[in-house]
């Protein structure tokens, strides 16, 4: 009854009024944006412009589609006000980083959506679990809009080597005179980033092949099975640095080579999980339909096997994190003078024989996003073993 | 007992196998480096009668698969070759810094898992109290953080403020016993939080697996003292699966101590890896590297061989 009240005070379904003021002040937001910077960076702007357009469509078909509440419409629109605010008010810094702002306006969006849309889940979750939330959202708001926040340049030299705690430089400088908040925001933004990325690749790789190996089976499953097991057999860390050794250390090369040693742990655990999907009927009864390989992945596997790879995702990526932070932290990983937590806490060591904690928070940063990921994957696994039961 | 001997020979023929696949990946890795090896090492200035010269004294003017097999003879009979940066026998190098590695290995060894196997022990038996969750929560942060976090807060904490231990492992031949054991103390005690938490909560889960079989449950209506129950009628069968994350952390222990070793300036196996890699001393990453996977791949055999062995069905077959 509640329901359908609201759906009629807010004018139904289809492009609510609430969404449609969203929708403008992003537009016209991103106009102003677009305007100011025009002349500065034409493909930025216009980029921007696109990315825009198509974000508010994907808003609107999603928004039509939730279950709506009063409560809810408002987050979003006071969310989508407060953003477009602050922007304003540190105009300079927003307009000179359209990408940043607007990937930032559209985060807060769609946190606020996720938000309104699991709220019944969310309200449940012990204090653990919104703990990892709330950091993992800090975390991925401040990487997207390092450049706004940031109070000095990733690689700029700003003072005198290692200069103390001060209202100019909040966490003091680095080895070389660079500051060191702004190190960490964007050492956020690289090392979450790539450490994101590599892990989308593991899970595409060694997902796909699972998934294959547990479809196809035969002589498919023996060859993928036995090259991972001899993968595996080599640990990992020391395999990486032979590697690394040899195709040298950029960022690609990171990223694929920690991608494809994940990708045979994301494999073991897709095949298994899948190989129970895969003996059920109605699998079975699909191909018997006459279905095709890539339907039945698709259709009847994926959906089952979902909740354990959706963890398997939060610890991997743990995984990957300290791996890639391990790396840095040896010179080995990402390489300078991009900002990354492993090889800040490395640079500025000296400083810790002196008792000063200063290089530490890059990797306290590392373990409390880590412990973050762990919290919100342990309620999950909870959430998803107990509807099984 | 034939069932076991056959399984065992079975475990380590695959082993065997492994090893001299992972021979051949280490091998072939260097292979794919892009470019003359020779023309990298000696620089633009060399000349062709120089870049032959040094081809022949390493044995790359030879087809890559008479290299493997020498190099793989080479190797069985203690002869690694000399290390590129400062042509010293990588055997003597190896040698050295391989006891260091386990000597570590075996302190951190010592300390944690009779710590951890008992905590696990304890946790099984007092499980969902105050003590139970805390030590949860604890080792599950402690998993989270990444080792050069613990290894630094442990140097500010017990090295720097309260000044205990030596916050650089500097350790050589000639020291004593218990100042070596001294000295290694904080890498050590690194170590123990990493691997404590693993074997801790593979223990409790294992004894606690057991708990709901219908003969604890015989035993509980007997009216024996849970203790008495853990110890005597679980901890038997749940010694497989124990012994099994064991010797899998061992593993770990040899093989993940890299970057405690470089934190604390240890002049172990991983030291001498990272330091090469950063040189690009090939011949030296290929030795550190087979040493760490042989020592990887046959602990992880041991892993099997032990399960194989602990599992009371196998023992006695009927």
């Amino acid at each position: 009854m509640t329901m359908t009240m609201s759906k009629e005070a807010f004018g139904g379904n289809a492009s609510p009024w609430v969404s449609r003021i969203a929708m403008a002040a992003i537009h016209f937001f991103i106009l102003v944006l677009f305007l100011q910077n025009v002349t500065a960076d034409t493909w930025s702007s216009i980029i921007g412009l696109l990315f825009a357009h198509l974000y508010s469509v994907v808003a609107l078909t999603y928004w039509s589609r939730i279950e709506r509440t009063p409560a809810g419409d408002t987050v979003v629109v006071a969310l989508t006000l407060e953003f477009v605010l602050v922007a304003i008010i540190f105009w300079d810094r927003a307009s000179a980083w359209p990408w940043s702002t607007m990937f930032g306006l559209a985060l807060v969006q769609i946190c606020a959506f996720a938000a309104v849309r699991y709220w019944k889940e969310l309200r449940g979750a012990p204090a653990s679990a919104w703990f990892g939330l709330i950091v993992i959202l800090i975390y991925v708001m401040v990487a997207a809009t390092a450049p706004i926040i940031a109070p000095f340049g990733e690689t700029e030299i700003v003072g005198s080597e290692y200069d103390v705690w001060s209202n100019k430089h909040l966490l003091g400088t680095d080895n070389l005179g660079r500051d060191m908040f702004t190190r960490i925001i964007y050492g956020g933004r690289n090392t979450v980033g790539i450490a994101f990325a590599t892990t989308v690749l593991a899970f595409v790789l060694g997902g796909l092949a699972g998934l294959l190996a547990a479809a196809m089976r035969g002589w498919v499953d023996q060859i993928l099975g036995r090259s991972v097991d001899i993968l595996m057999a080599i640990p990992s860390f020391i395999f990486a640095l032979l590697i690394l050794t040899i195709v040298g250390t950029s960022v690609p090369s990171l990223i694929l080579v920690i991608g494809i040693l994940d990708a045979t742990r994301v494999f073991r655990l897709a095949r298994a999980v899948s190989m129970n999907v895969v003996v059920l009927e109605f699998v079975e009864a699909a191909s018997l339909r006459g279905e095709g390989l890539w339907w039945i992945i698709r259709s009847e596997i994926l959906p089952n096997i979902l909740p354990p790879l959706v963890a398997e995702f939060g610890l991997r990526f743990c995984f990957v994190f300290l791996f890639l932070s391990s790396l840095s932290f040896l010179g080995l990983g990402i390489q300078p003078p991009t900002a990354d937590w492993g090889s800040m806490v490395r640079d500025n060591a000296t400083l810790i024989t002196y008792g000063d904690i200063t290089p530490l928070l890059p990797a306290a940063a590392i373990a409390l996003l880590t412990v973050g990921v762990n919290f919100v994957v342990d309620w999950f696994l909870h959430k998803a073993s107990g509807l099984k039961d | 007992m034939s069932q076991i001997g056959k399984m065992v020979a079975q475990r380590l023929a695959l082993g065997l196998l492994t090893l001299f696949i992972v021979s051949l990946i280490i091998f072939g890795c260097v292979e794919l480096l892009p470019g003359n090896f020779a023309q990298e090492m000696l620089g633009r200035g060399a000349t062709p009668e120089t870049v032959a010269a040094f081809n022949r004294e390493l044995g790359l003017d030879l087809p890559p698969h008479e290299r493997y097999v020498n190099w793989l003879f080479d190797m069985l009979q203690g002869d690694f070759g000399r290390s590129l940066a400062n042509q010293r026998e990588i055997s003597e190098l190896l040698g050295i810094r391989l006891q260091n590695t386990l000597f570590l290995a075996a302190v951190a060894a010592v300390i944690a898992i009779p710590l951890a196997v008992s905590l696990g022990i304890l946790a099984a038996l007092y499980r969902d109290s105050i003590f139970d969750r805390g030590v949860n929560a604890m080792t599950l942060t402690a998993i989270s953080f990444p080792e050069f976090f613990v290894a630094y807060v442990l140097i500010i904490v017990l090295g720097v403020t309260l000044n205990l231990f030596p916050a650089i492992s500097n350790i050589s031949e000639e020291l004593g016993f218990w100042e070596k054991v001294y000295r290694t103390a904080l890498p050590a005690l690194t170590m123990t939080l990493v691997i404590l938490a693993y074997v801790m909560r593979m223990t409790r889960a294992a004894i606690i697996n057991l708990l709901a079989s219908p003969y604890i449950e015989m035993a509980r209506l007997k009216g024996l003292r849970p203790g008495r129950i853990i110890l005597k009628h679980a901890l038997p069968n749940a010694l497989a699966p124990i012994i099994n994350v064991v010797v899998l952390n061992l593993a770990y222990l040899v093989v993940g101590v890299v970057l405690v070793e470089v934190v604390f300036v240890y002049p172990g196996l991983g030291q001498l890896l990272v330091d090469s890699v950063a040189k690009r001393d090939i011949p030296v990453v290929q030795a550190c590297s087979l040493v760490f996977a042989a020592t990887y791949v046959l602990l992880n055999l041991l892993a099997d061989v032990l399960s194989i062995m602990s599992n009371p069905r196998l023992l006695h077959p009927r």
